[in-house]
């Protein structure tokens, strides 16, 4: 038997509808055009396309903020249209936003862990017990009596990631969470979300600007104009930097590094992610001590 | 016209148990003409000190001379330092707020109460420094696309003719090619208007790319203060406060302990290539393989800055 997909897109379609001042519809844009993609679960995905490429957009639909104009999505096998799922899908499916202030409301760390599953009626003996598995999951336990207003970003970041878990979800959305961050905070974020993947198992759609965060993925969607204009591997994907930069995306330095070298005579495999692909390439293996 | 910070702090809430320092005994020179990057993790500063620097506020303790004048003596006029000193704020489309684009960019030259005809004068000129197209300008803000309304907001600031731009990160948020736009257009419009840059950015990347000069700030106050190649050569010590090099210099570093003798200090794409092209023969002889280079390929070209000053290398340790 075929394992059930965790999120499923069929040929979707998404028009932003503009009106004017009487509420007549002036114009319509189309943000996302005859998607379909499906992921399994536990998949690791990263999602890239410049601004305005529809990202944002494919995110808001997979935890239904958005519902299809045409086409289906369907999350763990529940259609997002149908609203006797609607919270079901929420829950399922947590979002992070790029900003970490617009998503915090506690007073306290703890508190602000405890929301979602208080939200979901769940008994008080068991959200704390769900607050108290979260902030450990994102390494954020010492701080869980502190006020989140004096953390640094990657720490808010990581408490609204410990927010989701605490709903249980098996997916998670994740919108440019690194945007604002300086290297430090985005190492952290990125850090929590490989380990949610990789221990928990949760499913992971990582939406982002930066490619050497999209390097850990198992497989990447690029949009472009509202259609998936790209998908593979890592390897795949990032072995067409022509492509890419038609695209207004980058690929990541090593990768441009190992393209230059090529383009210059060398004789060098394409799509190097890392440095130590690097070396290998350049026949220069590890010393064994 | 050049900016002189002696031995300041700042400390917020002052007087009160919540008092913070936020600068400590910070020293530092901004001369004509540098291209410089701060950087710094968030909470490091930056901001903090980026407001000092046009008087938006004032120092606890400690002068900030403009064109060797005190901005806190009597009688300063601190609403020509804020025009001479322009401050464009992180998401600055954020604060768009007139009726078309025109409109917006003329009205800070309208607060130095200049005439209208020079108002708009102005207003035209910065919109197409930032190569705002002119069928924009009679547009709402709102109507605009994201990049666009950065363009037209960091216009605004620059029809105040300033000395300095200060830019608090204005890549965020953009994509690769988006954030590619900015830096190239503020280093043409740097390069035509005369202006000093200070490019505040958590991109290591960028500020490699792009400035002649970086100070590097940590808990108030700054840390180093030296060209990209001075900076990074001490990643190291970068890491521990939140900061990192510019993913070439790791590239670097690896196959320098793999026995690759290049040097580590290369920051960009194209320096790495440089350096492992001008190495083939003593990676040959490492590997026994037999790479050769033929030609080059179109890279991406760090520009030297003309009339380059190079900035002090010595570290202020407060």
């Amino acid at each position: 038997m075929p394992v059930k997909a965790m999120l499923q897109i069929k040929k979707l379609i998404h028009d932003y509808i503009t009106r004017d001042d009487e509420g007549n519809v002036s114009g319509k844009i189309r943000a996302l055009d005859d998607v379909s993609l499906e992921v399994k679960p536990g998949e690791f995905i990263a999602v890239l396309g410049h601004n305005g490429s529809g990202k944002s957009t494919l995110a808001k639909h997979l935890n239904a903020l958005l519902f299809p104009s045409e086409g289906e999505v369907w999350v763990d096998g529940m259609e997002t249209d149908d609203e006797d799922h609607l919270w079901d899908i929420r829950q399922e499916a947590g979002m992070i936003f790029q900003n970490p202030d617009n998503q915090i409301i506690g007073q306290v760390v703890e508190e602000d862990v405890g929301f979602g599953p208080e939200n979901l009626g769940i008994p008080t003996k068991e959200i704390w017990e769900r607050v108290d598995e979260a902030l450990t999951t994102v390494g954020m336990q010492e701080f869980r009596h502190k006020s989140p207003n004096r953390l640094s970003g990657g720490q808010k970041q990581r408490v609204s990631i410990a927010g989701v878990i605490a709903m249980h979800p098996k997916c998670i959305i994740m919108d440019e969470p690194t945007a604002m961050l300086d290297p430090s905070g985005r190492r952290e974020v990125i850090r929590a979300a490989r380990a949610l993947n990789e221990v928990e198992g949760i499913t992971i759609i990582l939406i982002t600007h930066y490619m050497e965060e999209a390097i850990y993925a198992d497989r990447i969607f690029v949009m472009d104009e509202g259609k998936v204009a790209l998908q593979g591997t890592p390897h795949e994907v990032f072995s067409k930097v022509d492509t890419m930069k038609k695209l207004h995306l980058d690929v990541p330095e090593v990768t441009l590094l190992a393209d230059e070298l090529r383009k210059a005579g060398l004789d060098l495999p394409e799509g190097i992610l890392t440095k130590e692909e690097l070396a290998e390439a350049l026949g220069l293996a590890k010393k064994k001590n | 016209m050049s900016l002189r910070i002696e031995d300041i702090t700042y400390v917020y809430d002052q007087g009160t148990a919540m008092a913070v320092n936020a600068l400590n005994h910070i020293s530092v020179e901004i001369p004509d003409g540098q291209f410089i990057g701060l950087v710094g993790h968030t909470g490091s500063g930056k901001s903090t000190f980026v407001q000092m620097l046009n008087g938006l506020l004032l120092p606890s303790s400690g002068h900030i001379y403009w064109d060797g004048q005190d901005i806190q003596a009597d009688g300063f006029d601190r609403k020509r330092l804020r025009a001479n000193v322009g401050l464009v704020f992180q998401y600055p489309e954020h604060q768009l707020f007139e009726s078309d684009v025109l409109a917006d960019v003329m009205f800070g030259p309208k607060n130095l109460e200049l005439p209208a005809e020079e108002c708009r004068k102005r207003a035209e000129e910065a919109l197409m420094q930032v190569q705002l197209p002119k069928e924009c300008w009679e547009m709402s803000p709102f109507d605009l696309s994201g990049g666009q309304k950065r363009r037209a907001a960091i216009a605004g600031v620059l029809a105040m003719h300033p000395r300095i731009l200060i830019l608090d990160e204005p890549t965020a948020g953009l994509d690769p090619r988006g954030r590619d736009e900015i830096l190239e257009m503020v280093r043409r419009m740097k390069e035509n208007l005369h202006m000093t840059i200070v490019l505040v950015s958590h991109s290591m990347d960028d500020v490699a790319e792009y400035t002649d000069r970086i100070l590097v700030m940590n808990a108030g106050s700054i840390l180093m203060d030296g060209t990209p190649e001075e900076v990074f050569a001490r990643y190291e010590e970068l890491e521990p406060i939140g900061l990192a090099a510019p993913q070439m210099v790791y590239i670097m570093q690896y196959l320098r302990g793999l026995g690759l003798p290049v040097n580590p200090n290369a920051l960009t794409v194209e320096a790495g290539k440089e350096e492992i092209l001008s190495h083939i023969a003593d990676l040959n002889a490492l590997t026994g393989k037999n790479f050769h280079a033929v030609g080059t390929g179109a890279v991406r070209t760090r520009k030297q800055p003309q009339g380059k000053t190079k900035a002090e290398g010595e570290t202020v340790h407060a």
